[in-house]
């Protein structure tokens, strides 16, 4: 690194892979359904991360998870039965980049709620695009995925995913490219004048987390064993990594992850539990959030520690 | 001697007592299912799905329950143990393993739609529980068999359905009762394009004269133009490979139109009651549908008022819902016959087993139910079963007559 670091930040290191370590061991206790919620935490956490990259410092709300997410699984589609399984991550992550900059060029000027709508509004278009050429070329909207990948390798590969969105967001902030965002975040305007080129910062930002969603999608692909354009492409992922962001607090780098962790054990918990008002009740336990911790997980600890450091100082 | 006869008794006791034991374990059989509530999905798992997972718990433990030997040769009532998968896969998948590994579940019920069958194919394989699909419509049954030997693919596919309308239409014509001009269309989706892509040969070679052919995206509201130039075609018979909200759309139009060729036949949702309902039993006199059933036959009567009363007067539909109660019922059969919870020997009953269920007797050839009913027909307000036509219970198709 170009920065010599800090006590804390090595600290930080040590003690997250050390988590990681442990967290890679899960697969051998137990490889039934605490694994399955494992791999649902950890493919969340990877999104949320990645989206978080993008959408916390510049304060762009993207919707657009579904599109990145269901194109790496199509890759895998179209890809894992003739191509050794690297080649296969590395052309999901291109192609969701390859999105990213695209969408990125045309979009990014776009600010506010137009860039929300534009962006939940790509998840749809890829999707009729996708439909379209499979009726219209390949004449079969379903695809088979039949690759032999054991659900302890996808937690692995997503667990490998996590660490890269952390370190390439820790990275990221301490580089002139984190500042720039920063500058973005605070005031557009006033970044421009200081002589950022604003457009460029927000696309190469945009297509760094497309890769990463897009590959989570390509890792977590070969679960599902079929695949058509309504399941790969589904709404509720965009929603779900937003929600989970922003519960946990997108301005910290480790806020989705600990936004994400709570919302899916008490997603489990709640389905589990009461099975015909899972949306109901969770519906409510959102607007406690709301309002009761109003900043996020992560900023309500952050008051905590604070508070616990004050006293006992 | 004496000696031996205490030795003998408190032996014989003591397994008495391991017996008693052993037989007051299973209190419950544990059925596990996951399937949409909510989301997108929630709607046909609605209902093919729940209605009769519910009818059926409640019809088993109307009677005591499933008989067991392993449990003293007595009935043990069925706990059901229910989750939303919330139209997720991902969730489908959690779901399944939950009911595996954390509720210790005897059976579980397959999942609802081709999606979820396919995704959790690979849990229900890891633990060995069958897996009896139903609402899952493919042409991939025997090579699915071969990879999940554990798994069972009771509705068959779009090659067969459409192979079976066509041979229905080349009887037709053969009779004198019907041309050789047919208009096709379908939903640019997986039904559709399955649906046609077995169609499309089966027409060709039986000699029809296709002189229209075309998709329609998922999702199209206006549907009339299709009709309209279809119309002017004049074919004899008009094939929609239609969703249902395309089904009811194309009926609407049709009958708007003035279109009223003497076949006329609708996709999914043409054997939902809720069609005849909003179209009135004379208006649909004659209309043909994907699905169908031996609706007269005692069993299926029974089967209709059953189904009435346990779900609020909610019909089950013509095509899907029969043959998922017949899996449930396949299931307890294969689980009293075996006489215990070992799921192994189940799996391999089901397999090779012969049931006798709500739609007949059935038998699995390598695991897949071979000729399932794929069209059927509105006669009388009525849905009677038409083809394949070598099926027991099948009806004469009549020609539509005008609309009214």
């Amino acid at each position: 690194m170009i920065f010599p670091m800090q006590r804390r930040e090595v600290i930080a290191v040590v003690a997250s892979t050390a988590a990681l370590a442990l967290l890679a061991g899960l697969p051998l206790a137990d490889d039934g359904f605490w694994l399955a919620l494992a791999i649902s935490i950890a493919s969340y956490v990877a999104m949320a991360t990645a989206w978080a990259l993008f959408s916390g410092p510049t304060n762009y709300v993207s919707l657009a998870t579904a599109a990145f997410f269901g194109s790496g699984a199509y890759v895998v589609s179209a890809l894992a039965e003739t191509a050794p399984w690297p080649v296969v991550l590395v052309a999901a992550a291109l192609v969701g980049a390859l999105l990213a900059l695209a969408t990125g060029l045309a979009t990014l000027r776009l600010s506010g709620v137009y860039f929300v709508i534009f962006s939940f509004g790509l998840a749809e278009l890829i999707r009729q695009l996708v439909t379209y050429y499979q009726t219209q070329v390949t004449g079969s909207v379903g695809r088979y995925i039949f690759v032999t990948i054991s659900a302890s390798e996808i937690y692995w590969q997503l667990l490998g995913l996590c660490a890269i969105a952390l370190f390439t967001g820790w990275a990221i902030q301490r580089s002139r490219l984190g500042f720039a965002l920063r500058v973005i975040g605070d005031d557009e305007t006033v970044a421009a004048h200081s002589g950022i080129d604003t457009a460029r910062v927000k696309v190469l930002l945009f297509c760094i987390s497309g890769a990463l969603i897009a590959l989570v999608g390509a890792v977590m692909a070969p679960r599902f064993t079929y695949i058509e354009p309504q399941i790969a492409y589904n709404p509720m992922v965009s929603f779900q990594v937003v929600i989970m962001a922003l519960l946990g607090g997108s301005k910290r780098l480790w806020g989705p992850l600990v936004g994400v962790i709570p919302f899916v054990l008490l997603h489990e918990w709640i389905a589990g539990r009461f099975p015909n008002h899972t949306h109901l009740l969770l519906g409510m336990v959102f607007l406690l959030v709301v309002y009761f911790v109003p900043q996020g997980v992560s900023g309500w600890l952050e008051k905590a520690w604070r508070r616990i450091r004050g006293e006992s100082a | 001697m004496r000696k031996n006869l205490i030795g003998t008794l408190a032996v014989s006791a003591a397994l008495m007592a391991a017996g008693f034991v052993h037989a007051q374990e299973i209190k419950s059989i544990k059925i596990g299912t996951a399937a949409a509530k909510t989301g997108p999905g929630a709607g046909g798992a609605g209902v093919t799905h729940w209605p009769n997972v519910k009818l059926w718990v409640a019809q088993v433990n109307k009677g005591g329950g499933i008989l067991l030997k392993s449990a003293g040769n007595k009935r043990v009532p069925v706990e059901l143990i229910e989750y939303d998968d919330r139209s997720s896969n991902d969730d489908a998948v959690k779901a399944i393993e939950r009911l595996a590994t954390q509720d210790k579940a005897d059976f579980i019920i397959a999942p609802w739609g081709t999606g979820a069958n396919l995704a959790t194919a690979p849990v229900f394989a890891k633990y060995g529980y069958p897996q009896i699909a139903v609402t899952s419509v493919t042409d991939k049954g025997p090579e699915l068999a071969k990879r999940w030997p554990n798994s069972f693919w009771l509705l068959g596919g779009g090659q067969h359905m459409a192979g079976s309308l066509v041979d229905l239409l080349k009887k037709m014509n053969a009779e004198g009762k019907i041309g050789k001009k047919v208009a096709m269309v379908h939903v640019a989706d997986g039904y559709g394009l399955d649906m046609v892509a077995g169609a499309r040969p089966a027409l060709k070679a039986a000699g029809f004269d296709v002189v229209y052919d075309k998709s329609y995206p998922l999702g199209t509201q206006d549907l009339s133009p299709i009709v309209n130039e279809i119309k002017g075609l004049g074919p004899d018979a008009f094939i929609a490979f239609s969703y249902p909200p395309d089904t009811f759309g194309f009926t609407e139009q049709s009958k708007i139109a003035g279109f009223n060729p003497k076949v006329f036949y609708v996709g999914v949702g043409g054997a939902f009651p809720v069609y005849r309902n909003k179209f009135t039993a004379a208006t649909i006199e004659g209309v043909m549908g994907t699905g169908g059933w031996d609706v007269a036959s005692p069993k299926i009567q029974d089967y209709i008022k059953a189904h009435k009363e346990a779900n609020n007067g909610g019909e089950p539909d013509a095509w899907a819902s029969s043959v998922q109660y017949a899996a449930l019922e396949m299931l307890q059969q294969a689980i009293e016959r075996v006489g215990s919870l070992d799921r192994a020997a189940v799996t391999k009953e089901l397999g090779s087993g012969e049931f006798d269920t709500v739609i007949g007797k059935l038998k699995l050839k390598g695991n897949v139910r071979e000729n399932p009913w794929a069209v059927g027909q509105w006669q009388g307000g009525s849905f009677y079963g038409l083809a394949p036509t070598n099926l027991p219970g099948a009806h004469a198709p009549v020609l539509k007559p005008a609309w009214k």
